[in-house]
């Protein structure tokens, strides 16, 4: 995703400034072209999404949802695998934020360039990968079969899949709060004699809450809704390792068309959840390093 | 910030320590597999896997639909940025915040609902598949819902771009009596090209990779509408596990060049704003 924060401030006092400037005739034909696109290409897939979903009625849409179990356990391994990947991100997320905005080492920038690695990852390669190392015929294979362990077709490669997809979000998110910060208030901290998880808890956490929250809502978005990566390791055992995407594509092979639309519907919900919060918090984040900007009086270098 | 805050704050090799571990474990060991797994095999047997008739037929769509789906997105995303950032209208935050949905909508379900929307029956196949325009199950299928998850790179990284233009710049050109469409080409579009640059690789290597949106609307027809990493899952089926890796080099390969790439055109872009 990438990392494009614009300020309201200046759309709104940019847009007074400028828009006597186009001819009306030119105003109304690109507003209608931008509106066109966006109701095409976003709000019409968004509106039917719900309209399929809701077309046999509300009984009908609780019934494709809770009385079949498949659909049901999907919902339920969601729920599971998604937490567990968000988690693991956060603590990764927190550890290198820190080491690499607070520390200067070799490499501390390659450092900062290979987590967006998973990024320019196709999915389905990172599934791949996964079958490489896991797999029967994999590197581990034989030696997990030996132990009776299962990764692949089962939830721990859900986890790692989601994990290795979803790794950067936390990170990303948190390495320009905490460079704009600085570690001022960390270093007034521990020299008036707290230890590091005092600091930690009282001065870090505090400043950068809205920046973490603002990566885990993104990392759980894309958690819950990945698809590439678990459809290579997932195996496709209805009922056990499909997860909600993986739901409604087998519904969709079934041609259930209203139990597919349910399940995508409930993602729908989960992604429209997740645009609110992310307005809401994108402002609170703005604030935050607008504030932090204002603290540290070095203009040009808090960005 | 000084390297002396070693010796002040806490915890530097505890955080790097897991850092590194953490993301070899979960990137860099995968990764260093799936290359040795693709050297296992000759060069002869390298080429044979990643070279047939139906894998360069899969290149060249993947590649096809990506170019022309990011254009098609720098065109809407540039017309959209521009509308947002200098014009006035009812609902504007909405559409606004909307603009955002491809990024947090899971790809499967824009799969299943654009491949829906574009049949005969659907809400907008109704009035086009009698035109003759299929948008479900075809080429054109496939750029539509790249387009859809392109866009939002464009005009994310328009904007910022477009709210930061001077508008004394524009100011002067109407002074010195250029028109409207002069001071647009000639001062306000060239310090565009950066960000509709950056925005064009951003969206090609989202579509070059992507997979799960692509299987329901394309049809997966192979030697017409199959894509790379659809060919790859073929052979995993088979456990053809080798011939699957080779594959999946050539589009890492890709997407690192993609990666350097871009890395190149921000750091371009800062330098051009700066």
């Amino acid at each position: 995703m990438h990392n494009a924060k614009h300020t309201s401030a200046a759309q709104q006092f940019g847009m007074h400034r400028a828009t006597h400037r186009d001819p009306k005739l030119v105003q109304w034909g690109l507003t209608l072209a931008a509106l066109l696109t966006i109701s095409v290409l976003i709000v019409i897939p968004l509106v039917n999404v719900f309209y399929q979903a809701f077309a046999g009625g509300l009984p009908t849409y609780w019934e494709n949802l809770v009385r079949d179990s498949d659909t049901l356990n999907s919902i339920l391994l969601t729920l599971a695998v998604a937490p567990l990947a968000v988690v693991a991100n956060l603590v990764f997320g927190l550890a290198a934020a820190w080491a690499i905005t607070r520390f200067q080492f070799p490499g501390r920038s390659l450092l900062t360039a290979l987590i967006d690695l998973p990024f320019s990852v196709s999915p389905v390669v990172a599934g791949l990968m996964l079958m490489l190392l896991f797999g029967l015929q994999g590197y581990f294979g034989p030696w997990l079969q030996e132990h009776n362990w299962k990764i692949i077709f089962s939830t721990p490669g859900l986890i790692l899949a989601t994990c290795f997809v979803t790794l950067p979000f936390v990170a990303r998110e948190l390495i320009p709060v905490m460079e704009a910060i600085g570690p001022e208030e960390e270093i007034a901290a521990i020299s008036l004699g707290a230890d590091g998880w005092q600091m930690f808890w009282r001065v870090t956490l505090p400043n950068i809450k809205w920046g973490l929250l603002y990566g885990v809502i993104l990392c759980n978005a894309r958690a819950m809704g990945e698809f590439g990566a678990v459809y290579v390791v997932s195996g496709h055992i209805t009922g056990r390792t499909d997860t909600m995407p993986l739901r409604v594509e087998k519904l969709f092979q079934e041609y259930n068309n209203p139990g597919s639309f349910a399940v995508a519907s409930l993602l729908t919900l989960l992604a429209l959840v997740t645009l609110i919060v992310k307005v809401l918090l994108e402002r609170k984040t703005r604030l935050e390093l607008a504030e932090a900007a204002r603290v540290v009086h070095t203009p040009g270098e808090a960005s | 910030m000084s390297p002396s805050n070693r010796k002040v704050l806490p915890g530097f090799s505890l955080s790097l320590g897991y850092t590194l571990l953490y993301m070899s474990l979960l990137a860099l060991i995968p990764l260093a597999a799936c290359f040795t797994k693709a050297f296992s095999l000759s060069v002869d047997q390298f080429w044979a896997a990643v070279w047939t008739p139906r894998t360069v037929a899969a290149y060249q769509f993947t590649f096809t639909v990506s170019i022309v789906s990011s254009l098609a997105s720098i065109i809407l995303g540039f017309v959209i940025a521009w509308v947002l950032v200098r014009y006035d209208f009812p609902l504007k935050r909405i559409f606004d915040a909307l603009i955002d949905l491809p990024f947090a909508l899971p790809t499967a379900v824009a799969g299943l609902v654009y491949s829906g929307l574009y049949v005969e029956t659907g809400w907008l196949g109704q009035f086009l598949v009698p035109l003759g325009i299929y948008g479900a199950y075809s080429r054109f299928a496939v750029v539509l819902v790249l387009t859809f998850l392109g866009i939002p790179f464009v005009v994310r990284t328009l904007q910022p771009v477009l709210e930061s233009l001077e508008d004394d710049k524009e100011e002067a050109a109407y002074l010195l009596g250029a028109s409207r469409s002069q001071t647009f080409w000639r001062v306000i579009f060239p310090t565009l090209i950066p960000a509709l640059v950056t925005g064009f690789a951003l969206s090609l290597a989202r579509g070059l990779g992507e997979y799960g949106s692509v299987v329901f609307v394309s049809g997966n027809m192979p030697f017409k509408t199959e894509i790379a990493p659809v060919l790859i899952v073929a052979r995993l089926e088979e456990f053809a596990y080798a011939e699957a890796t080779a594959i999946a080099v050539v589009l890492l390969v890709i997407s690192f060049a993609m990666l350097v790439l871009i890395n190149l055109l921000e750091r371009w872009s800062k330098r051009y704003y700066a």
